[in-house]
C-alpha cells in the first residue's frame, strides 16, 4: 500500500524511504523486501541506529523531512490504511492465544486513513499544510532523552552486539535492563523477544510476551493516538 | 558506540557520536562543554561520558563498553539527523541525497 502511495506522490517531489530495524540483518529482512520489490530506497538498519537518532520506539513509525532536510513531524505511528483484520471476523482456525492477541490488537490506534490524508496534504501544500509543525511545536513533541532512556539505549546497543557475536547468555541481561529502563520502547522489547521466539509468547528467558505487556501498559502506550 | 577499551581515538569518538573535541571543549550542534584539559590523541570515556551526560555501560565478561547517546534534547533545531545505511539493491544510501524532495522515512521491522 505504501508503494501505491509513493507512485501517486512521486511526481510531486516526494520520496519514500523504508528502513528495516532488524538486529539479525539482511538474513531476516531481505525476504520481505524481495517479496515487495520496492522501487524506493529500502534500507537495513541492523543496529537500530534510527531508533536512537530519532527516538523511534515502535514500528511502523513515520518521520517527515522537507526539501531542506528539516524535520516536519516527529516520529509517530504510520499506517498506510486501516488494517483489514480490524474489520474481519476471526476465523475459527486461530489458536486461543492468537485469538487473544488479535482481540488485543484491535484496541490499538492504527489510524492509517487520517495519517495518509495528512501526508497527501503536506506533499501538496508544503509549509502551508496545517500538518507541517512549527519548530516550537516540533521541539515540544520531540521532547528530551531522559537519563533512563539513554542508559537503556546503551544497554540495548550492547545487547545487540553480544547477540550478534553469539553471546546470548550475556545479551539477555542487557536486553532486560533496556526494557526495565524504557518500558515503552516496544522496538527494544519486540526485537529482543523475537530473537528467542518469533511469536513473542512468554518463555523461560523473558517470562513475558507481547500480549502480557500490551495488557499491562495499555493500548495507548503501544501506538499513541495520532495528534495531527 | 561499542568499544573494547574505555580509551578511544578522538577521531573514532567524533565519528561515532557526532560530537567534536575542540580546544574550547566538547561541541555538538551549537553547544560546547568545557573540558579540564585539551583533548589528546585518545579520550577516556570514563572521564568524558559523565561530562556530556552520556551513559557508559561496562560488560566485564565480554570485555566491552557501550557509550549511549547524550541525555537532553533529541534534536537541536529542526535539522533531521542524517544517516547512511545499506540499500537492498546494493550500495549505501544517505538521507541527505534526497535534499530537494519531501521524504517520508518509514521505520518497519520483520518482528
Amino acid at each position: 500500500m505504501w508503494r501505491g502511495l509513493r507512485e501517486e506522490l512521486k511526481d510531486q517531489g516526494f520520496e519514500l524511504v523504508t528502513v528495516a530495524l532488524e538486529t539479525r540483518g539482511w538474513d531476516e529482512a531481505r525476504r520481505w523486501i524481495e517479496a515487495a520489490q520496492p522501487d524506493h530506497p529500502s534500507l537495513l538498519d541492523a543496529t537500530h541506529r534510527l531508533g536512537e537518532l530519532y527516538g523511534i520506539v515502535n514500528v511502523p513509525t513515520g518521520v517527515w523531512v522537507d526539501e531542506r532536510g528539516n524535520l516536519v513531524r516527529p516520529p509517530e505511528p504510520a499506517f498506510p490504511a486501516r488494517p483489514a483484520f480490524l474489520d474481519q471476523p476471526l476465523p475459527d482456525t486461530v489458536s486461543p492465544r492468537m485469538r487473544e492477541v488479535l482481540t488485543e490488537a484491535r484496541k490499538l490506534n492504527m489510524d492509517g486513513d487520517r495519517y495518509v490524508a495528512a501526508l497527501r496534504d503536506w506533499v501538496a501544500k508544503g509549509t502551508h499544510s496545517r500538518y507541517a509543525l512549527a519548530p516550537e511545536e516540533l521541539a515540544r513533541r520531540l521532547g528530551e532523552r531522559s537519563p533512563d532512556a539513554v542508559l537503556g539505549a546503551a544497554h540495548f546497543e550492547l545487547a545487540q552486539h553480544l547477540s550478534r557475536a553469539g553471546r546470548d547468555e550475556l545479551a539477555v541481561a542487557h536486553f532486560k535492563e533496556a526494557h526495565r529502563l524504557q518500558p515503552r520502547n516496544w522496538a527494544h522489547k519486540r526485537q529482543a523477544w523475537s530473537l528467542v521466539d518469533r511469536t513473542q509468547t512468554p518463555n523461560e528467558v523473558y517470562g513475558t510476551g507481547w500480549l502480557e505487556e500490551v495488557r499491562a501498559l495499555g493500548a495507548d502506550s503501544y501506538y499513541p493516538p495520532l495528534e495531527l | 558506540m561499542i568499544t573494547s577499551a574505555p580509551a578511544v581515538p578522538v577521531a573514532e569518538f567524533e565519528e561515532r557520536t557526532g560530537w567534536e573535541l575542540k580546544p574550547e571543549g566538547a561541541c555538538h550542534w551549537n553547544v560546547c562543554i568545557p573540558l579540564p584539559a585539551p583533548p589528546g590523541a585518545d579520550v577516556d570515556l570514563r572521564d568524558l561520558a559523565p561530562r556530556l551526560r552520556m551513559p557508559l555501560v561496562h560488560e566485564p565478561e565480554a570485555g566491552l563498553w557501550a557509550l549511549g547517546p547524550a541525555a537532553g534534547p533529541v534534536l537541536d533545531g529542526a535539522g533531521a539527523p542524517d544517516f547512511t545505511l545499506p540499500d537492498w539493491r546494493g550500495g549505501e544510501f544517505s538521507l541527505s541525497s534526497l535534499r530537494g524532495r519531501k521524504v517520508l522515512i518509514l521505520a518497519w521491522a520483520p518482528w
